[in-house]
């Protein structure tokens, strides 16, 4: 089986067919939009017969991934949500990848540790863990964004979360970083399998020893202490699969996607100096801004649904037991669903309709705690800097599952 | 031209007069009532426009579908009278119904 390059390929006019939006270089070189751009005019619920993941259809159009995501009994979570599928011999489960009524027991257990009523009591924490990491950084001198700030305020807040040891926070990185980074899983080629399941088998030590503790003292509210409380996930360590599943899910869930869209925001203000100057003129723009940020840089690329039977979608039928994938970096680019999408607009009208959080009963369950990390970090940056100025080309994850980035050179501008 | 009043979770009220067909989330959009955020556009997918009905009102504005049902139960401020605000269409029955805001919505 040869399969083409989507990066060898002019996409308006390669035959519609031979589209694979799979491939993960068209991520880490930013090319996806004009792939996308024709499905959506010309094929917005397409079947890729062939790719690295086996067939597949992608939903592209911002309604139609509205409409997939909220039949969850036609389209099914079970057995994964990454476009490929989990090797036989290593399957890990959470509810994010359980439908309905088992999903709703295992994620009540974990959701009110992000509840915004629990964020309150947080605000203060973050913020002045914010000003801390802003405080300590180089200025008129170039370093890396992604590690200094992205890395280390969403890796403290998760530390934060899990009330890890604090600091060891950076193996919480590692995890993340490595959950599904393999050829198979997401294009990627950080780790082979081999080297994944060996880290992840050290994760899920590390955490059955930081549960033993916490069964010992059960008021905590911390998600582990939630966890061993919780009537559906009490059991977790006698079905260590599930546990560790539950615990990649809240890693990656609580990292990859605050750090990518807290980068991807210096990235679209450098990019659209009027924005930037928008944003200095009138912070009270932060919060719309933290919206659109999310929109621009839709940190998570697609997930998947398996058809639970033959259904009709877009003209197109979908068999049961089809790969069904919405492309959430494509509903975010849907003219249809949103005014002039390819415009990076802080004070842009219904900047929340977008579909980066996803919709449905598996809508991001830490969305207010993502939009909170970023509004204080734009907050407390605005307090110091006049310009956190992107000095060299941002280096993208390769991977179609995570919008990453993975390195970015600034320098910052003090405040007159 | 029913009559609603949208109470924010600080008690302040916005009375709102709407055309008989609206949702009940349409109607705050249009009128600027804060606290709720739509962020689906009224297609029950999200939590956002999440009300508590008065429970004077309760009755008459009747319990959640299925689909809604699921959606409420991500919002930890769920009472026995929660609704999702665009599921809730208003006529002349309705009229003077009396809507509470969450805190928050998820």
């Amino acid at each position: 089986m040869t399969m083409r390059n989507m990066l060898d390929c002019d996409p308006q006019s390669i035959p519609l067919e031979h589209i694979d939006v799979s491939q993960a270089e068209l991520y880490e070189h930013d090319r996806q939009d004009a792939f996308f751009t024709r499905l959506r005019a010309e094929s917005p619920v397409h079947r890729c017969a062939e790719s690295a993941f086996g067939p597949y259809w992608s939903i592209t159009r911002f309604d139609d991934i509205v409409a997939v995501e909220s039949d969850f009994e036609t389209f099914s979570s079970e057995p994964n949500i990454l476009i490929a599928d989990q090797p036989d011999d290593f399957e890990v489960r959470s509810f994010i990848t359980m439908d309905p009524p088992e999903h709703d027991s295992n994620r009540a257990a974990v959701q009110g540790a992000v509840a915004p009523q629990n964020l309150k009591q947080l605000e203060g924490v973050i913020r002045e863990r914010v000003g801390q990491i802003l405080d300590g950084l180089p200025v008129g001198e170039t370093f890396d964004w992604v590690d200094r700030v992205s890395i280390e305020l969403t890796t403290q807040m998760l530390a934060t979360l899990f009330d890890f040891p604090f600091e060891e926070r950076r193996r919480l990185t590692r995890w993340s970083d490595i959950a599904i980074a393999t050829p198979e899983l997401s294009g990627s080629a950080l780790v082979t399998e081999e080297q994944r399941r060996a880290e992840l088998g050290e994760c899920l030590q590390t955490f059955l020893g930081l549960w033993q503790q916490r069964a010992a003292r059960p008021e905590g509210f911390d998600l582990i202490s939630m966890l061993a409380r919780g009537e559906a996930t009490r059991d977790l360590p006698s079905r260590p699969m599930d546990l560790l599943g539950t615990l990649m899910l809240l890693i990656v869930g609580g990292n990859d996607t605050t750090r990518n869209s807290i980068s991807g925001g210096v990235v679209a203000l450098n990019r659209n100096p009027e924005e930037y100057a928008k944003l200095r003129a009138n912070p009270g723009l932060i919060p719309n801004m933290v919206s659109e940020i999310i929109r621009w840089q839709s940190p998570v690329l697609h997930m998947r649904r398996r058809a639970t039977r033959d259904v009709e979608l877009g003209g197109q039928t979908i068999r049961e037991g089809d790969k069904v994938v919405m492309w959430y970096i494509s509903g975010n680019r849907d003219g249809d669903a949103i005014l002039d999408p390819f415009a990076f607009r802080i004070d842009r009208e219904r900047a929340r309709h977008h579909v980066a959080f996803g919709f449905g009963i598996h809508r991001c369950m830490g969305n207010r705690l993502g939009e909170l990390q970023l509004r204080l970090t734009w907050e407390e940056v605005m307090k110091r800097f006049e310009f956190v100025e992107l000095v060299g080309e941002p280096v993208r994850t390769r991977s179609n599952f995570i919008r990453g980035i993975a390195e970015l050179p600034v320098r910052l501008h003090r405040r007159h | 031209m029913p009559s609603v009043t949208y109470i924010t979770h600080d008690g302040v009220p916005y009375a709102v007069e709407a055309v008989s067909g609206t949702n009940c989330m349409q109607a705050a959009i249009d009128n600027g009532v804060p606290g709720i955020d739509a962020d689906c556009g009224g297609q029950c997918s999200c939590a956002t426009c999440h009300v508590i009905v008065d429970p004077a009102w309760s009755a008459r504005v009747g319990p959640p579908g299925t689909a809604e049902n699921g959606m409420l139960g991500l919002t930890p401020e769920r009472t026995e009278t929660s609704r999702l605000a665009c599921q809730v269409t208003l006529d002349d029955g309705l009229d003077g119904l009396v809507l509470h805001l969450p805190e928050f919505q998820m």
